[in-house]
Parts: structure tokens; C-alpha cells; sequence
């Protein structure tokens, strides 16, 4: 069991219930229930939406996860959820259901950090991490840099943005240019016709003096949102096309140029890009490029496995089984601001105890 | 029989066990943020008290509000997925009628006419429902404020957390040594035995189908303004 357990993830920090099964590494089972229609009118996430969403569709997505990975849930080497960060109410009927079915079924409770999550994604993919990984998270919610020199146990914030994420920008650029919600798919879209340079829109904290590894979106966005408005009072037509594809390619030079600068300076020789906006075509071409110039091999998983699942959770909460790391307890709390050093949440008895220590007997009998 | 019953509707998390006569184990603590902390390891106390595991119910009991929603949805969540994983039926009640039951097994006295149960809603707002008795609940559970409708609440006394906090805009409030202070899973649990014992259809059909949490209120439709912060600055 220690090499390829058999773990069930559950994800709802945000807005999707997501449900995934692995074997170790491999990928049996990714159900997703997403609300993001529900939110969709008001352009943005309402959390009280989501945590409803995710009451009814807790135990149909739990059923419909263990029907495709064709497995029984007593097969199962333990139980992994997202404790946080993440909307507190969302995050609550996740850790509740987490804990009812690890206790219903007698087996171990991991509560995981969402963000170390999306980094270990990538295993199911292309196989083992390297150790260390340089990720470069990026979606609605967060936009950070992390070195994990272990994906279990050691992770470190380099950078992260000190404004608006880079899909919040992408949501309220595209609410200008009335795209609707989600604007990152939208965007994409549109920008595929128009010129990326014919607006040169401002590189937040590129300056030789700033953050070398912080994000800034909260300038871009108010620029283009002005650049837009100018043409409007003037009368002239707003060159929908060329905004998004201007637009897109600040936020994707500054992501990657920031990311090999962090590969580079601390001699990481990969990048895993991760969270929704890493759907992105236009970042996807530019960091591939940039990085092969680098000699930096780059791994961005499929894009259904970078917006938020329960495939990570399990993957995360695979490789805490298989490195023997400690169950959490059943009071594991539901934290919205965990932090992201917080690769896991260990039980009491194990927090202060040396975390490579394999599991002794059984947690739960 | 043996059934476990659960409620986090109110401020109180509580649990119990019932074998269709007798209350085997019970646990109650009031603590209005901690419901998802405190839930599961009163489950484990209450099953162990008992020498019972989780395979051997022959049901569950969830109370299913009216209640503030982030709470309410701890004890939902949480006997679906017991549900789920032991086969056992899950059956919801309104949790106001797991405080009428107690109040009629505490003898509270409603001068043989209808009485009231409120609890808090918060936003100066009240949960509430009338009863001809402890076991029969005569209006559909209502959020207002206490004080648009006292008028129409008739002689009976108004119990719960709700009359307590409104004392002075319901009038007939019995003190808090008559009736029990806090919601009690062993009210709900005793109530659903009852109606498990005679056959009720109405009740064990409702077995069917999820239990439906009772908001009573709209979601706020308010996007935070940093809506989808998933990173802590
Ligand atoms: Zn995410």
C-alpha cells in the first residue's frame, strides 16, 4: 500500500465540488460539480451560492468519483480534503463530509493545503516532482510563487501579489469589454485576433526596485480599464480584440518573466504552472518559450487538472500516505487563511514529532 | 431501532443515541463557531459511550434548521455522507420541533393551547414556528422579526432562544429553568422513534430524498470584494 494508496480527495475552497481518486500517481477519478453559473450574474464568486452548491452536490459527486475509478470505498488507504485557504463556509462542507466518510469508513484523514495541491497535480501527469519545484500559481484566487523542496512538508513562498489576482484581473478586464464571467476563457478567445503590442499596457513591479518576485495586477487592470473608457467618451470604437490580446500579454510577461528570474536565481532547473489561468494559451506559448530559452523544462498539466479538483487533493494526500506522514485529527478545522508553508494539518499527537517518522499501527481502528 | 441524531442548526452542536425507547448516550456543546471542529469527535464520544459503531444504526436524524447557514450545514453534510457510506436511512426534521418535543418531555405548561418556539436568526430577526403540542408543529417555520409578529402569536407562551432574547417584545416567556435552554439531539432522536414506531408514511418516505436544509432566507448576493481570495495576503 505504502508505494500506490488508493486515496479519495475532496475539494471546496471555491466554487467547484470536486471529488478525485488516485493510485499513487495515477489518475482514476476526477468528478467535478461546478456553481459557476450560479455566479456568473453577478461577476463574481458569492460564497453563500458556492457553500449551498456544494451541500447537494457533496455525496452525488463522492458516488459519481468512486463509479468512474471503479473502486470499492472500503479499497480506500485514506481520505485527503483542502482544509484551506479558501471561502471559510465553502471550505466547512468539504472538512465536514471529509471527516464522515474517513470516520464511516475507518480510515485516515488528511486535510491538506489547497495551494500545495495544485503543485502536486502535476505528479498525475508527468510523474514524480522534482525536488525541489519552482511553481507559479496562478488563477481567480491566487497568484504566487512557491519553491517546494517537498511537496509534503517544505514549501516556501517567494512571491505573491500584493493586489488582485491574475484571473481576478482577467474577470474585471473582461467585465469591461462586457466578455461576461469567467473572462480568462473569454479573453483567450478574443485576443487570438488581435495584436498583442498595439497597447502598451504597464508591467506592474518590474521597476529595479520592486519585489522581484511579487505580482501586482491592480495597475494593469485600472489602466486598461481607463485606456477603454478614453475611447468611449471619444466616441471611437473600442478595438475589443487588440485590448484583450495587450491585456493578456502583460499579465503573461510579467507571470514568466518573473518565474525564470525565480528558476534562475535559486538554480531550479523546473517550472510547474498550475491554477486556472494556466489554461491560458497565450501564457502557456510565452512560458515555453522563455523557459526553453532558459534550459528550463516546464510542466503545465492539461487544463482540467489546473483549475481547482479533487485529482490534487488526492494526489497531495497520496504522497502524505505514501511518505508516511501523520493523519490529522477528527477536530481538523476548516482554515481560510492557512498558510501556505502549511502543507498539511497533522494531528496533535504527531505536530511536534518528526514528520519522517512512517505512520505506527493503525490511527484508526 | 437505533438511531443517531444530529443538529447544528443552533449554537449548539449536538448528539445522541436512541434505541427507539431510551436515550443511550448523549453529547451538547454550545459553541456557535466551532460546529465543524466539534461535531465529529462528539460523534465518537456519544458511539463509544455506547460500545456502538456506525455500521450498526438502523437510522439518522439531522435537525434541519431553520438555522444560520455555515453551522446548519455541519450536521447536513455530515449525516448525508453517514448515510452514503452505511446505508442507513437519514430523516430530517425542522429543529424547531426537536425544542417543542423537549419542552413537552421538560412539562412545559402552555395552558392547553398552542405555544411558539423562536430561535435566533440573528440580523434581529427570529426562526420561529407555532404547535397545538409538543409533537404537532401547525405553521410552516418562519424567519421574522420579533416584533412583527408577536401580535399574532395568541396567549401561549413563545419558548427558545429567540423568546429569550426578545423577552421583552413576546411577553409570555417562560424562564430559562422550564424549558431547555439549547437545542437537544436526544429530543430529535426521541420525536423521530416515535414516528418510526407508528408507521408514520409521511416520515419514512422523507428518507428518499436529501434532507433539505431549511434557510428560509435569500443568499446574499454580495461578490466580497476581493471575491475569490483563495491566497491570504
Ligand atoms: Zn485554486
Amino acid at each position: 500500500m505504502a508505494d500506490e494508496p488508493l486515496v479519495l480527495g475532496i475539494e471546496t475552497s471555491c466554487d467547484e465540488t470536486g471529488v478525485g481518486i488516485v493510485r499513487g500517481r495515477t489518475l482514476l477519478a476526477d468528478a467535478v460539480a461546478s456553481s459557476v453559473d450560479e455566479h456568473a450574474r453577478f461577476g463574481g464568486v458569492v460564497p453563500e451560492v458556492a457553500s449551498r452548491a456544494h451541500l447537494e452536490a457533496m455525496v452525488p459527486t463522492i458516488q459519481r468519483a468512486l463509479e468512474e475509478a471503479g473502486v470499492a470505498p472500503s479499497d480506500l488507504d485514506g481520505i485527503a480534503v483542502t482544509a484551506g485557504p479558501g471561502l471559510t463556509g465553502a471550505l466547512l462542507v468539504g472538512v465536514s463530509a471529509a471527516k464522515a466518510y474517513a470516520y464511516a469508513l475507518g480510515k485516515p484523514l488528511y486535510g491538506v493545503n489547497h495551494l500545495a495541491s495544485h503543485i502536486c497535480v502535476d505528479q498525475l501527469e508527468h510523474g514524480a516532482l522534482p525536488e525541489p519545484t519552482m511553481a507559479l500559481l496562478v488563477s481567480g484566487g491566487h497568484s504566487s510563487l512557491l519553491l517546494a523542496p517537498d511537496i509534503t512538508s517544505d514549501v516556501r513562498p517567494l512571491g505573491s501579489t500584493i493586489d488582485d489576482a491574475a484571473g481576478e484581473a482577467f474577470d474585471k478586464v473582461a467585465r469591461v469589454l462586457n466578455l461576461g464571467f469567467p473572462g480568462g476563457p473569454a479573453i483567450d478567445r478574443i485576443a487570438r485576433e488581435g495584436d498583442p503590442d498595439a497597447i502598451a499596457f504597464p508591467r506592474g513591479l518590474t521597476g529595479p526596485r520592486d519585489a522581484v518576485y511579487d505580482f501586482s495586477f491592480s495597475g494593469l487592470k485600472t489602466a486598461v480599464a481607463r485606456w477603454i473608457e478614453a475611447k468611449r467618451s471619444a466616441g471611437e470604437e473600442v478595438p475589443v480584440a487588440d485590448v484583450s490580446a495587450s491585456f493578456q500579454e502583460a499579465v503573461a510577461d510579467v507571470l514568466t518573466r518573473k518565474a525564470v528570474r525565480a528558476c534562475k536565481d535559486n538554480g531550479v532547473g523546473h517550472l510547474m504552472i498550475g491554477g486556472g489561468v494556466a489554461a491560458n494559451t497565450r501564457l502557456r506559448a510565452m512560458a515555453a518559450r522563455r523557459c526553453e530559452d532558459a534550459g528550463i523544462t516546464l510542466r503545465v498539466p492539461r487544463p482540467k487538472l489546473c483549475t481547482d479538483n479533487g485529482a490534487m487533493v488526492a494526489a497531495l494526500g497520496a504522497e502524505m500516505v505514501s511518505r508516511g506522514r501523520a493523519a490529522s485529527d477528527w477536530d481538523l478545522s476548516a482554515d481560510s487563511s492557512l498558510p501556505v508553508t502549511v502543507a498539511h494539518v497533522p494531528g496533535r499527537a504527531h505536530a511536534h514529532a518528526h514528520t519522517h517518522e512512517p505512520i505506527q499501527g493503525n490511527l484508526y481502528p | 431501532m437505533l438511531l443517531l441524531a444530529l443538529d447544528t442548526a443552533t449554537p449548539a452542536v449536538t448528539v445522541a443515541l436512541h434505541d427507539g425507547e431510551h436515550v443511550l448516550a448523549e453529547s451538547c456543546q454550545v459553541d456557535p463557531r466551532r460546529h465543524g471542529e466539534l461535531l465529529l469527535p462528539a460523534v465518537d464520544r456519544v458511539l463509544g459511550e455506547a460500545g456502538v459503531t456506525l455500521g450498526s444504526l438502523t437510522g439518522i436524524v439531522v435537525g434541519a434548521g431553520p438555522g444560520p447557514y455555515t453551522g446548519l450545514r455541519v450536521g447536513l453534510v455530515t449525516a448525508a455522507t453517514f448515510g452514503a457510506v452505511t446505508g442507513a436511512p437519514v430523516y430530517g426534521l425542522c429543529s424547531l420541533d426537536g425544542i417543542a418535543y423537549a419542552a413537552g418531555q421538560a412539562g412545559l405548561d402552555t395552558g392547553g393551547g398552542a405555544f411558539t418556539v423562536a430561535t435566533d436568526a440573528r440580523r434581529k430577526e427570529v426562526y420561529w414556528a407555532r404547535y397545538a403540542d409538543p409533537r404537532t408543529r401547525i405553521t410552516e417555520p418562519a424567519v421574522d422579526r420579533a416584533a412583527e409578529i408577536a401580535g399574532l402569536l395568541g396567549d401561549g407562551p413563545v419558548i427558545g432562544a429567540g423568546a429569550l432574547l426578545y423577552r421583552d417584545v413576546f411577553g409570555h416567556v417562560p424562564g430559562e429553568g422550564e424549558v431547555p435552554g439549547s437545542q437537544s439531539a436526544a429530543a430529535l432522536a426521541a420525536l423521530a422513534a416515535e414516528r418510526l414506531a407508528a408507521g408514520d408514511p409521511e416520515f419514512l418516505a422523507s428518507a428518499a430524498e436529501p434532507v433539505r436544509p431549511l434557510y428560509l432566507r435569500r443568499p446574499d448576493a454580495q461578490v466580497p470584494a476581493n471575491y475569490k481570495v483563495v491566497t491570504p495576503k
